[in-house]
Formats: C-alpha cells, sequence, structure tokens
C-alpha cells in the first residue's frame, strides 16, 4: 500500500503544477446492497449460516485538464459484511493518471486491465489478481499498480506493461462461504522471486481488428497470479499457504464477427517451475436478433476449455463444455438474463448458474445471480462448493 | 470534366425535369435517386462534428425515461462515417461508450466498451433493426444517411410544413433492415427529410419521424434541432434533442480507436 501511496502523492503533485489551468471535476459512484441464500448449512466448520448480508460503496473522483490531455480518476472500493470479517476490506481499483499525445498514451498508476474475448473464462487475461471474496465471477478483480504505455500505430495498438508489486488476491475467511475446508493463511505465503511481491513483472500486448477479425497477442513475465496451495500447521492449526511462482506466457486471442456468429478462441503457452503446457478456450456465440417480432435478442454460446496439464490444471475449465444462453428484451429498463452450465469431461460434475438484471426507475439496477453446483466428486477442487448453492440479490444505487 | 461535376450535371438536369413534372418510363426511380444524390451532396464537406443528444422515451401511458450521449462523428470519404458516443444517462450505463465505423455497402464495425469489466467487446452489426437503448428509434434509423442504402421511386411532389417537398420511396436493399420501406418527405428548397414513415416487415405503418427546428451550420449544412418518433403500434414515442452541434473541431482517425473508446468521457 506505501507504493500506492506514492502514487497518490505524485499524482497529487502533478494536479498542483496544473492547477493554474481550467480543471475539469466529475463525482459518481454507486452503493450496492446484497442479500444471499443459501440452500444448504456449509460443509466446513463455521460455515453454518444460510444467509449473510453485505453492503459495499465504489465512488469514482475524476478530473481532466490541459484540454483533456491529462486526467486522473480515483476509483476506491469499501465492503462491509455480515458474517465473513475477510470480506470486508477496502481496495483501490483505479487511481490512474492519464498523459494523452496524438499516437501513444502513458497510464501510471493503479488500474485494471482486461484481456480477452470469451465468456466463460479468459486463460489470457493476466494482469489483475483476483478479489476473490467478491464472489467467482470472473469480473472481481483488485487494482494493479502499472506504468503502461500504449502506442497507436497502423498496423495495431501496441501497450507496454511494468507492473511493480504483486497483489496477493482476498482469501474467505472462516466464516465465508465458497471456500475450502481449509482458510488461507497470508501470514504463511511464500514467492519464488527473491524479493518476493516486490518483483517487476512485465507484460507487453499488441491488438488490432481489421475487417471481421479482432486479434490481440501477449507476453508476459513475472510472478504467476494463480498460486499453489499446501496444507501447512501454523500455531497448531492447519491452514493452506499460497505460493506464488514466476511464470512466463505468451497467448493469442481472436474473435471474428460474421453476421449473427461471434467466433471466438484464446491460447496460451505458459513455463513455470511445475509445468509447461498448453491451453486453449475455443467457442462460438450465435444470435436470433428480434425473435417472435420482438425486440428480444436470444443468443446461444457454447465454448470449450482445455488444459495440458489435465485434471492438476488450476484453471476451472481443463477439459470442460459450457453452454449458455443471453436473453435481451431491449426494452427501456434494460432487461437482460444469462444462463450457463459447465459439465466437466474429466471429473463428471457440472455447476448451473443463472444471473439476470433490471434497471428500476432511473438511478437503480436489480440483479440476481444464481448457481447450482452438481459436483458430488471428490477428486474435483469444485468438490468443495457441493454444499454452497446460493440464490444472491443485488441492489445497486447510482449517484 | 470529373466524376463529381459530371454527376451533378446529371442530377440538376433530372431534378430539373422533375420539378418540370415530365415522366419518362423507369422515371420515377431516377427521380428518386437524383433526390437522394442531392440530399447526400448538399451535405458533403462537413469533415467532423460533435453533439449532445438528450431522449425522453414515452410509453403509452405517458411514463418517461431519459438518455443523455455524447458523439463524435468523423466524416469519411467513399465510405459511411466513423463515430464515438459516449453515454452519461441513465447513470448504470455512465461510461459506456460505442464506437462505429459504417460502411455504404456491407456491415458496419462496432466495438462497445464496458467500464465495469474494463472490456471492449466487438459487437454483431446484424441487429440494425433492433432498439437503441430501449427507445423507438433503432440503430438503423440512428446511422448516416448513404445513397446505397437503398432503392428509390418518386411519388409526387406537395405542400408540406416548410413549403413544398418532394415525397419519395425508399427501399431498404439490406436484408437486416427492419422495414420493407420508407416514405420520405424532402423540402424542396434545402433537402431536408422533414418527416420519414417507416414500414415494418409485414409492410404496415409501424413509425413516423418528424424534424423540428433546423438550424444552418457552416452556411451550409443543416441539422434539425429537434425529431419526433412515434410508434403507431405500440403507442410509445421518443423525442431526441440535439444540443451543441459543433462542426470543425480537428478530428482525425486517431480520434477513433480502441483507445479512445476505453476513455471516452
Amino acid at each position: 500500500m506505501k507504493k500506492i501511496a506514492c502514487i497518490a502523492l505524485g499524482t497529487g503533485l502533478l494536479m498542483q503544477a496544473a492547477w493554474a489551468d481550467q480543471i475539469f471535476f466529475e463525482a459518481s459512484g454507486k452503493v450496492s446492497t446484497e442479500a444471499t441464500f443459501y440452500a444448504h448449512a456449509g460443509q466446513f466448520s463455521q460455515q453454518d449460516a444460510r444467509t449473510n448480508l453485505s453492503l459495499s460503496l465504489e465512488p469514482e473522483f475524476y478530473w481532466d485538464w490541459n484540454d483533456q490531455q491529462d486526467s486522473v480518476t480515483f476509483k476506491p472500493f469499501f465492503r462491509k459484511d455480515q458474517r465473513d470479517s475477510a470480506r470486508t476490506h477496502v481496495d483501490i481499483r483505479e487511481l490512474n493518471w492519464v498523459h494523452l499525445s496524438d499516437h501513444w498514451e502513458l497510464r501510471t498508476g493503479v488500474g485494471r486491465v482486461f484481456w480477452g474475448v470469451t465468456e466463460f473464462q479468459n486463460i489470457v487475461d493476466v494482469i489483475n489478481q483476483k478479489d476473490s471474496v467478491e464472489g467467482l465471477g470472473k469480473q472481481h478483480k483488485l487494482g494493479q499498480p502499472m506504468v503502461n504505455l500504449s502506442l497507436v500505430k497502423d498496423w495495431g495498438i501496441v501497450d507496454f506493461y511494468l507492473l511493480p508489486g504483486f497483489r496477493e488476491p482476498t482469501y474467505t475467511g472462516i466464516n465465508g462461504r465458497l471456500r475450502a475446508g481449509l482458510v488461507v493463511d497470508d501470514t504463511t505465503t511464500t514467492y519464488q522471486a527473491r524479493d518476493n511481491a516486490r518483483n517487476l513483472d512485465l507484460a507487453a500486448r499488441w491488438s488490432h481488428s481489421f475487417d471481421v477479425y479482432d486479434l490481440g497477442a501477449h507476453w508476459y513475465k513475472g510472478t504467476n497470479r494463480t498460486p499453489e496451495y499446501t496444507a501447512v500447521s501454523n500455531n497448531g492449526n492447519l491452514v493452506l499457504s499460497a505460493h506464488y511462482a514466476i511464470m512466463q506466457q505468451v497467448g493469442l486471442d481472436v474473435q471474428a464477427t460474421v453476421d449473427n456468429w461471434l467466433w471466438k478462441g484464446e491460447a496460451i503457452y505458459q513455463v513455470n517451475p511445475l509445468a509447461n503446457y498448453w491451453a486453449s478456450q475455443l467457442g462460438a456465440e450465435y444470435t436470433f436478433y428480434g425473435i417472435q417480432q420482438t425486440a428480444t435478442d436470444l443468443g446461444w454460446l457454447f465454448e470449450y476449455g482445455q488444459d495440458q496439464r489435465g485434471e492438476t490444471a488450476t484453471s476451472v475449465m481443463q477439459n470442460d463444455i459450457g453452454i449458455g444462453a443471453r436473453l435481451d428484451l431491449n426494452d427501456v429498463q434494460s432487461t437482460s438474463m444469462l444462463a450457463g452450465a459447465i459439465y466437466d469431461l474429466d471429473f463428471e460434475t457440472s455447476s448451473f448458474s443463472l444471473s439476470g438484471s433490471r434497471r428500476i426507475g432511473e438511478n437503480q439496477k436489480a440483479s440476481v445471480e444464481a448457481r447450482v453446483f452438481s459436483t458430488e466428486n471428490s477428486n474435483d477442487p469444485a468438490a468443495i462448493f457441493a454444499q454452497d448453492d446460493y440464490i444472491k440479490f443485488t441492489l445497486d444505487s447510482f449517484f | 470534366m470529373n466524376t463529381q461535376s459530371y454527376t451533378t450535371l446529371i442530377m440538376t438536369g433530372l431534378v430539373l425535369a422533375l420539378s418540370a413534372g415530365s415522366a419518362v418510363a423507369g422515371a420515377a426511380e431516377d427521380q428518386g435517386l437524383a433526390i437522394a444524390q442531392e440530399i447526400k451532396l448538399r451535405d458533403e464537406g462537413w469533415i467532423d462534428m460533435t453533439a449532445s443528444m438528450n431522449m425522453v422515451l414515452r410509453n403509452k401511458n405517458g411514463q418517461e425515461s431519459v438518455r443523455e450521449i455524447r458523439m463524435k462523428v468523423l466524416e469519411v470519404a467513399n465510405d459511411g462515417d466513423k463515430s464515438l458516443s459516449i453515454f452519461d444517462r441513465p447513470k448504470d450505463v455512465k461510461g459506456t461508450a460505442f464506437l462505429s465505423f459504417s460502411h455504404t455497402s456491407g456491415a458496419d464495425d462496432q466495438w462497445l466498451y464496458l467500464p465495469a469489466l474494463k472490456r471492449v467487446k466487438r459487437i454483431a452489426s446484424r441487429n440494425k433493426s433492433g432498439p437503441f437503448m430501449g427507445s423507438e428509434f433503432s440503430f438503423e434509423d440512428l446511422s448516416s444517411f448513404e445513397i446505397g442504402k437503398y432503392n428509390y421511386k418518386f411519388i409526387k411532389e406537395e405542400a408540406c410544413s416548410i413549403g413544398r417537398c418532394f415525397v419519395v420511396e425508399q427501399y431498404p436493399t439490406d436484408k437486416n433492415s427492419g422495414y420493407t420501406k420508407r416514405i420520405v418527405w424532402v423540402d424542396k428548397a434545402e433537402y431536408r427529410m422533414l418527416k420519414t414513415e417507416f414500414y415494418d416487415r409485414k409492410n404496415s405503418l409501424l413509425k413516423t419521424l418528424t424534424t423540428e427546428n433546423h438550424q444552418q451550420y457552416k452556411d451550409k449544412f443543416w441539422r434539425p434541432s429537434l425529431i419526433k418518433m412515434v410508434n403507431h403500434q405500440s403507442k410509445k414515442s421518443t423525442d431526441l434533442t440535439y444540443n451543441q452541434y459543433t462542426f470543425g473541431n480537428g478530428l482525425s482517425d486517431s480520434d477513433f480507436n480502441q483507445n479512445t473508446l476505453k476513455r471516452a468521457r
């Protein structure tokens, strides 16, 4: 956090220098109330509660000056959880100074980056760490300290990243759901990098759009965001210890957009101390527009995820099929729904999810998310969720 | 003689011919096309434009919902426009941005930026008949007017809200259009599209669009401040108000890419 404070101070000084100019300022954000109901008591000790309430706040402050050539965005995040003290947490999602020139831009601070095209998982998306306590969705990410230089060329956009400082994911606490039998104790965390979490990680990406294709290729070298866990004894308690190794990876992501079809693929080759392996996520999405003479769109998704490490893979879909249906009513309230099922061909287990959202009035949005786990195979890492079927209601209020 | 002045000559001839009320075989199609070409010609050379859009959506009970969008548009020679739209309201979509490279023929290229995920998504432009943000405007209603998007037929000349109008039928050439035809009222003096009727795939009247409060910019380009769309079948309507039109902002290709989409404010 010290590093973040330095960056904050740095950007503060920059602002001072520009104070004479006209500065545009804008504040916005959202407050979210969340209620979760579990179908069963949990399978591990201290997981008896079947309900949970939680509240979060995510304001966003934005300044620009120099005719918008310079801007700063500050977006902190706060959560208070009823049961899991580890889920009560604070993060800086974004604290970024962006400087623009004609053919390049420099983004300095803390930020989030998304790479990828597929829906069920994004194996090429390696920059940010997971904010695991927020939920199973891939959208929950912690802010990452970075300097990102982006060059705009006729032949595509090239991004270079310096990533000073590794962020550990948040780990669900003893009273939380959707965790393993043992909790992760972050005082036992180990690193391969000599300077631990202070290792300087590097990445580069080229991306380009031409004709119906959107292409991306990347290289990453640094601390692997995904750890290996081992059970250790700490002060007489059995806990999980995370080990973060150094890895190097190259990857590709491609989308072809042809009429009603979206063809999507992601592939990586990773070298780490335990394995050198290939993984891929391939799929397609077909959308029926304006079904039954209404404004409703119905899209079908199909994806297959494969990981050369097989059953020992740390990815969610190591030999899995994902099928989904997306329904967009295109109404005034922007009502939409997404249903998905993942079937694991190795462990013969499956999980189902349903999510939907709808605007209420002008400034609120109601969402629902439900998951059912059919993972009665103790060899499947997902078996830890066997008792965690849940439905979660969220009300977002925007200001 | 260059192609443009040659076209202009032919068109002037045609327009003169049709004002004189002459009619030869196939002439109605030629006259319709000539009017479309004149509309396009009179609106060429604006280079770039920025504007704010305010949409008021009303259901049949009169309940209202507001959309606010800012847009930057770049004129592209011999192709459709490039545009970047930034959503300000409703607040849950604030920061969402939409990048579109429209083409005179074939599918448009479109990308959507979702700020919560920091994700740029290429989207299919096949959904052109779908509603824009729940309004009575479809994506195709808001796209730029290009000659190749329709076949034409001149119907008649009649009195309209501003003087006299040409009445022209336009038949979409794209099989994905939501319409079988549009009937457009174009004023004879300035070639502004004052009223458009949209006929659905069953060829029944679906919507009527009217443009009001036209103002001329740069001594050439006419723009309406208010566009009203009424859906006769659902009884819903949308009023679209344009504010702060500015032309010649020095925009270029480099203002329309995935980086500018991600940081659009």
